[in-house]
């Protein structure tokens, strides 16, 4: 099995020697290629930017709405899983494109093509991290509310200094997995025109039509970011753990 | 004895609590005076736990009262206030926090709940962990501590909070034997020092050196309450003489 896949790696990466693949258009030993592969880095910037700004937006925001969610008010209960089951129903792309064109029909004001981007992603992943937190925060014992409860903690306090710092280590995982995945439903906004990777390359292909070989950058530009990103979690997750070990 | 008075500082009368259909406690009365040091035993499930859960407002009982200091437990966030100032509990599993240096286990209430700042905090910490003798671990994490050690902090992290009753929930269960003696030794000592105590405890030896008042529970009820002399050497119930020939035989 190992062999056959060996062997259909070698036999793709191999074909990009063939006469059928036009690397010349992103040579970066001639000045037109290295025009165009710096073209295509560029996008770098806002796809990480995008991706960023949408995840801490939405890490907050699955805060707020999950803390509701363990709540013994069965009205506050109702408004998270409302929230939840909405958002989560609602597909990336569709809701890229109704914040987009949609939303200024309703409002009266245009969005900048960022922020559409934005609010988009960071809301249809809202619901995801409010789930996170939910599972994360419910798995602490109980016991640590009972403690907190003797030494006079209050709410607040409880969950600020107790619960959320044991629960945040125990999602780490889930929290640079939902990293990965904003990275990559990013390139959604490129429908809209946002300058990020994935708009980048579909410019280029317009121009240069060589789609097999800029999109193969692409999906390494994906790939290399992606390794780098989860790199990091990784160094941070082990960091956390050693916190609490030494 | 001549350190109680004659007010009652918790005042329990005619408690119910259920958990769905199963009641875990019936109808239960209990006084305890300003410095009295009551063990409360008992088979499992006999609601001990529940009793002073409950005295704690870590549960809330349906029926009856409870006073503690004169304050009528309720919903009221006045009376869970009181409660939070005046009451220290020691559980079963410690319940340390983790994430937390022992000094910070033992700070964190002072400095988030009662606004001490943190010079202040870390000097009534330091005091705290020299009366359980483990001062030297302040900066340890509770998992670098032993079962013993771990419990002595957590009772160093209730008497932080300066409370005048402090409650027991089988502080010494969830330890190996030879760690069973250390934090007894520090018990002691509080008793001795004449903190009023409620302690739900199977260590007989214990309660024949600290307690005022002995009391058995069996299936949600206080079936016995006396002196620990009367207690020990001649119960009244038939219940009572077989646990504690049950748990005396070894």
């Amino acid at each position: 099995m190992n062999k056959a896949i060996l062997l259909a790696l070698v036999t793709l990466i191999l074909s990009g020697c063939t006469d059928k693949w036009g690397w010349y258009v992103v040579d970066p030993s001639t000045k037109s290629g290295l025009l165009n592969l710096k073209f295509l880095i560029s996008g770098l910037y806002y796809t990480i930017l995008l991706s960023l700004t949408a995840i801490i937006i939405s890490v907050v925001v699955g805060l707020l709405v999950a803390l509701p969610g363990l709540s013994a008010n069965k009205y506050l209960r109702a408004f998270n899983r409302t929230y939840v089951e909405l958002v989560r129903a609602v597909p990336i792309l569709v809701l890229i494109l109704w914040v987009y064109y949609g939303l200024p029909q309703l409002s009266g004001v245009a969005i900048p093509v960022f922020w559409a981007g934005v609010i988009a992603l960071a809301l249809s992943d809202s619901a995801f991290q409010a789930e996170i937190f939910r599972a994360g925060i419910q798995s602490i014992d109980k016991g640590q509310y009972e403690a907190s409860h003797t030494v006079s903690l209050n709410y607040t306090d409880t969950m600020r200094f107790i619960i959320l710092p044991q629960a945040i280590r125990r999602i780490l995982p889930a929290l640079g997995n939902q990293l990965v995945y904003m990275l990559k439903m990013s390139s959604l906004v490129s429908v809209i025109g946002m300058q990020e990777l994935t708009r980048k390359a579909d410019e280029l292909v317009v121009t240069e039509y060589r789609p097999l070989e800029i999109y193969t950058v692409l999906l390494l530009e994906y790939l290399a970011l992606i390794l780098v990103v989860s790199y990091f979690v990784r160094m941070f997750e082990k960091r956390m753990r050693t916190d609490e070990r030494n | 004895m001549q350190s109680i008075n004659n007010k009652s500082v918790i005042s329990v009368s005619d408690v119910s609590k259920f958990f769905g259909d199963f009641q875990a406690l019936k109808n239960v009365s209990l006084e305890v005076k300003a410095g009295e040091r009551v063990v409360v035993c008992g088979p499992s499930g006999s609601g001990k736990s529940t009793l002073i859960r409950c005295i704690n407002q870590l549960e809330k009982h349906e029926s009856g009262s409870i006073h503690v200091d004169g304050v009528e437990l309720g919903n009221t966030s006045e009376s869970l206030n009181a409660i939070r100032a005046n009451v220290g509990m020691v559980f079963q599993q410690f319940n340390l926090f983790p994430h937390l240096t022992v000094r910070q286990n033992l700070t964190i209430g002072l400095v988030r709940a009662r606004k001490l700042s943190k010079t202040v905090a870390d000097d009534l910490a330091i005091k705290y962990l020299e009366r359980v003798r483990i001062p030297e671990q302040a900066d340890k994490y509770p998992r670098q501590l032993s079962g013993g050690q771990q419990q002595r902090v957590a009772i160093a992290r209730s008497l932080c909070m300066e409370p005048s009753i402090m409650l027991f929930d089988e502080p010494t269960s969830a330890l190996d034997p030879e760690m069973i003696n250390e934090v007894l030794d520090v018990m002691v000592e509080l008793a001795s020092s004449g903190m009023t105590m409620i302690c739900v405890t199977h260590e007989m030896g214990f309660a024949r050196k600290v307690a005022d008042t002995m009391v058995f529970m069996d299936h949600g009820e206080i079936v016995e309450k006396s002196e620990p002399g009367k207690f020990f050497k001649s119960p009244e119930s038939h219940r009572c003489q077989e646990f504690l020939q049950k748990i005396l035989q070894h």
